[in-house]
């Protein structure tokens, strides 16, 4: 191996490195290119193929030309590799069943679910090498763990236990395993937990290495975990895509840990860059709700003393199915707007019959797609595509608004903050400002509900009451399906 | 105040792609459409399963057991993310592209 000198380091060359870090820019470049094709629709599943092609080149060329020095000054490459391979083999096999089988409707519980088995393989990359590097500065007789090498594991344990431990918990959230726990004391723990997490780094970094003293680590791993679960908990299920968006970027720093500890410029570059898009997603999100991400993690909405307008004495006006049905065959221009209880009750496929039912009586159904309708923002374009609705059938919630006074019949399916006026008329209101589908603009509206419960925002909503609102109360699929074969009975 | 320059100074290639990232990261994805929200956090999530490299690297030189089996635990569940996220995210994807060219 040849040392060359620069200015201000030391190196060594040689063919395999120089290998290696061309991969790793190679797989960079890919990285890059694919995050930005995967944000226009035209381009975005090439740009998921071509960061998948930058990760296997930087898997396999890690593993073909990777080289540590030891403590000899000679070089070593990857030992382990059949089991290396074999755990690679079980992963793939495991991880491609798992995403090909899962229903479409449990999408975002699996993207959370992935995203914390790489928040805890951050994890146990710092348990492994932080005894390493304990025992190396123990026996140098070092005072303190004062290095960004020290740093960079602890907090790449810290991030990466939080993660895993976060995803498990909007996993089981999202799952309907887990329920929502609210209670105005976890924000406090969890304020001197994210403060006792912190000073629990400094202090390990502070203390003199003892070589083979492990409480220390295991201890932070621990902390973390508890940390991850208490964050999660209060938030509410549907903000669930917002925290696990979030949580996604701290994995990403926790991979970009691993790459400032091994110097590893495609984990650091891969990283950083999801640490940073994930955040901006997760800001983008937050905006598309019109709150900030503060107001997500504390979770004030709905707990919050905004009481809304007085309801005690107004009543909402019922349709029949048969009435229903009438006007709709009679309609001409008919919009759905789906929400989180459409998704839940797997309804899209019915929407989907009537939507052709009408057609061949000659009404046109489209449908409003709210940003954050469904489970996450985009979940619903993704669910109703799957159920064979046609691209341009889905429109934006500002097309939709400007063909709401042309509208005969809005159909609201299991949506509720997403249609309500107090975003617009009620400034008093939590979630005024938030841009809504003008549903009480067009000539009817029908709401399909299964009980005149609140939204997730706990507001009440004053379209039940308007004039031209007409309810029509039962579980979505149930009822759709009624009202499709009472269409057909005409 | 010495020992933050040292530290700056010691880490400045490494800071300097931190810094460089997280401009491109912003820059990159500051204009999607809120369709495709879902697809590119789960393209995303794939992406930081390139943590996978740290794991394969420790796994390459264990030496006791226990770190055979931390390291082996490791390499299984970065494959999961990295497999199952873009998989995941081709079939979110595959359900757009089907529809447009059926227009």
């Amino acid at each position: 191996m040849e040392t060359i000198q620069t200015l201000t380091k030391t190196f060594e060359f040689s063919e395999y490195l120089s290998i290696l870090e061309v991969s790793y820019i190679l797989a960079s470049m890919l990285f890059i290119l694919g995050l930005k094709k995967l944000s226009h629709p035209d381009t975005a599943r090439s740009g998921n193929l071509w960061a998948a092609v930058g990760m296997g080149l930087a898997i396999v060329f890690t593993i073909l030309f990777h080289k540590t020095k030891t403590d000899d000054g000679s070089y070593q490459g990857i030992h382990n590799i059949g089991w290396i391979v074999g755990a690679l083999v079980i992963g793939t096999v495991v991880g491609w069943m798992a995403a090909k089988k899962v229903k479409m409707t449990a999408m975002p519980q699996m993207v959370s679910l992935f995203n914390g088995m790489g928040g805890a393989c951050a994890a146990l990359i710092s348990m492994m090498e932080f005894p390493k590097m304990q025992n190396e500065l123990a026996g140098s007789q070092a005072v303190n763990m004062l290095s960004g090498e020290a740093l960079a594991i602890l907090l790449g344990l810290m991030i990466g236990g939080v993660s895993f431990a976060g995803s498990m918990v909007a996993f089981g959230k999202l799952d309907e395993r887990l329920g929502d726990v609210k209670s105005p004391l976890l924000r406090y723990i969890n304020l001197s937990f994210l403060v006792i997490l912190f000073a629990f780094v400094i202090f390990i970094m502070l203390k003199a290495p003892v070589a083979g003293e492990n409480w220390m680590i295991y201890t932070l791993a621990a902390l973390a975990l508890i940390y991850g679960v208490t964050f999660v908990l209060p938030i509410g299920g549907a903000d669930m895509p917002v925290v696990i968006s979030l949580l996604n970027s701290f994995t990403g720093v926790a991979a970009a840990m691993g790459g400032f500890l091994y110097n590893n410029q495609a984990m650091l570059t891969g990283g950083i860059l999801v640490g940073s898009s994930g955040t901006i997603l997760t800001i983008l999100m937050c905006k598309a709700m019109n709150r900030s991400l503060l107001n997500v993690i504390i979770g004030a909405f709905g707990g919050s003393s905004a009481a809304g307008p007085e309801s005690g004495d107004k009543t909402v006006k019922e349709i029949s199915l048969s009435d229903a049905a009438v006007l709709l065959s009679y309609s001409q221009k008919v919009l759905v707007v789906p929400g989180y209880g459409l998704a839940v009750a797997q309804a899209q496929h019915l929407c989907h019959e009537l939507e052709n039912l009408l057609g061949s009586k000659g009404v046109e159904l489209k449908y409003g797609i709210h940003p954050v309708a469904g489970r996450m923002p985009g979940h619903m374009n993704v669910l109703l595509a799957e159920a064979d609705v046609a691209y341009e059938k889905l429109q934006e919630m500002e097309d939709a608004n400007n063909e709401m006074n042309n509208t005969d019949v809005v159909i609201v399916i299991g949506a509720n903050d997403v249609v309500n006026p107090a975003a617009e008329e009620d400034p008093s209101s939590p979630i005024y400002g938030m841009p809504v589908i003008k549903a009480w603009e067009a000539k009817n509206t029908i709401i399909m509900k299964r009980s005149m419960a609140k939204g997730y925002a706990a507001i009440e909503n004053n379209l039940f009451f308007m004039p031209k609102s007409r309810m029509l109360f039962g579980d979505a699929k149930a009822t759709l399906q009624k009202l499709v074969s009472e269409i057909k009975s005409l | 105040m010495n020992e933050i320059l040292k530290f700056l100074f010691e880490y400045r290639e490494a800071i300097f792609i931190i810094i460089l990232s997280i401009f491109l990261g912003i820059e990159v994805i500051s204009h999607v459409p809120s369709v495709l929200h879902t697809p590119l956090m789960s393209g995303a999530n794939a992406i930081h399963g390139v943590v996978i490299i740290g794991a394969i690297i420790v796994m390459g030189h264990a030496v006791n057991v226990l770190s055979m089996v931390l390291g082996f635990i490791a390499v299984v569940l970065g494959t999961l993310n990295v497999v199952g996220g873009f998989v995941v995210t081709d079939r979110m994807l595959e359900m757009f592209t089907k529809k447009k060219k059926n227009q």
